[in-house]
């Protein structure tokens, strides 16, 4: 019997060989068996976790608050200066200059990102827009957000500001963005659940000096962070606050 | 932990009111017609004990209240109140966090400059292994519709 790890399926798709590399530095360092699992959307890994399937997860914000409070996970580390932030972006030939001037009925594509979704929504309210007066066009990727974008298919759209920043220059050339949120406290956690929770602190020890390592630091590059640092649980319960009083 | 307004620190023309605060405080303050637009992208964030004492504020507030951390640490939230607010609104909040619920709300509030400016805000009680512990508000950027509502409605609330 092995643990099971798995990705908030929202990781740019860049750094999945990353991920399985990190899982195999993960298994030797820790002397504990750990398969990773991937899956393909938010759905499919929620069902995972509903059935006590995970023991392992590297956790979007959203999520976070479930897993602490309906099936006792506790955080183990954070990358360090990564913080997830939203962009709401247009079409560069768009008038529009400030979300204030979008009016009712304009068409938004967005991914099935929570927490990059409800922080885009957050951005639009200045502009009197909700869920209820926009049409929606939910998109796969950001991307495919971009292209709505640049077709016209969609007049504004929300995107993870690490994803905007990785679009071609070609393709943001023709984008303008509007917001870009700064709010520097609400990130990805790994966390730690059932069956592994004993191990909590002989995980972070080894997860905390990963960047000190000589092959830990060249495993971190490959998921794109420099160093893991220490969530205490009083800043995940802050996270959680934070989330739950933006999500009404 | 709170006190009156100095001229000194105030920009512009000025008018003067008294609050009467909960506990029996009284606070002078001086207000003036000065509005500070609230920040794109930006949330507004502070934590306060059970009985309202700020203990935790972030950029985001400092820069937007005109205090320093060291003055808005330890004082009553009440430091923000402004005259124009009406305290039925200050109630509900208080009875609807008090029943363990979720308050939101657009709320004109002071700076120490005398300015001010509107944000729409959510509070929540902090709650830890089933004790409330303090209370936790998020402030984001209002919509002008909601604001001109609010700047209608309010003054018939005294
Ligand atoms: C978490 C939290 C945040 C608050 N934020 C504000 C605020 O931004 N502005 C404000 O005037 N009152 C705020 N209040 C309400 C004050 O505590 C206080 O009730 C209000 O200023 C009216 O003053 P009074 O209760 O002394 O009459 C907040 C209360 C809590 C619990």
């Amino acid at each position: 019997m092995s643990f099971l790890f798995t990705v908030s399926p929202d990781f740019t798709p860049d750094h999945l060989s990353g991920w399985y590399i990190f899982n195999t530095w993960l298994q030797k360092q820790t002397g504990e068996p750990i398969h990773l699992e991937m899956y393909n959307d938010f759905t499919a890994q929620r069902e995972a976790i509903a059935q006590n399937k995970v023991n392992l997860i590297y956790a979007n914000p959203y999520d976070a608050a479930m897993l602490v409070r309906e099936k006792g996970f506790l955080p183990l580390v954070k990358p360090v200066g990564v913080s997830d932030e939203a962009i709401i972006a247009v079409g560069a030939a768009n008038p529009v200059d400030d979300v204030a001037e979008l009016t009712p009925g304009v068409k938004l594509a967005f991914t099935d990102d929570p927490d990059v979704k409800m922080m885009g929504m957050i951005m639009l309210e200045p502009g009197d827009l909700d869920a209820k007066n926009m049409q929606s066009l939910s998109c796969d990727t950001y991307v495919q957000v971009a292209k709505h974008l640049l077709r016209g298919d969609a007049d504004v759209g929300i995107f993870l500001a690490e994803a905007y920043d990785d679009l071609s220059e070609m393709i943001k050339k023709q984008l303008k963005i509007l917001v870009r949120s700064q709010i520097s406290v609400i990130h990805h956690s790994l966390m730690i659940g059932p069956g592994l929770l004993d191990k909590r602190e002989q995980f972070q020890q080894c997860l905390t000096g990963m960047a000190s390592d000589e092959k830990g630091a060249g495993v971190l590059e490959s998921l794109g962070f420099t160093s893991w640092e220490k969530v205490d649980d009083e800043e995940m319960e802050f996270m959680i606050d934070l989330m739950d009083t933006l999500s009404v | 932990m709170i006190n009156d307004m100095k001229p000194e620190d105030i920009v512009g023309e000025f008018k003067e009111a008294a609050l009467n605060l909960f506990g029996g405080m009284q606070r002078k303050v001086l207000y003036t017609e000065i509005e500070t637009p609230y920040p794109d992208g930006k949330l507004i964030v502070s934590t306060t004990d059970p009985n309202g004492v700020i203990t935790h504020v972030n950029q985001s507030f400092i820069e937007m209240s005109g205090y320093t951390e060291a003055e808005l640490i330890g004082a009553p939230h009440s430091i923000l109140r402004h005259p124009d607010m009406p305290s039925a609104a200050f109630k509900d909040l208080w009875d609807t966090v008090k029943r363990g619920e979720k308050w939101q709300g657009f709320v004109k509030n002071l700076r120490k400059d005398g300015g001010y400016y509107w944000v729409k805000a959510t509070v929540i009680p902090n709650i830890r292994k089933g004790v409330v512990v303090g209370y936790t508000s998020v402030r984001r950027k209002p919509s002008r519709t909601k604001v001109e509502e609010c700047r209608k409605l309010y003054p018939t609330l005294f």
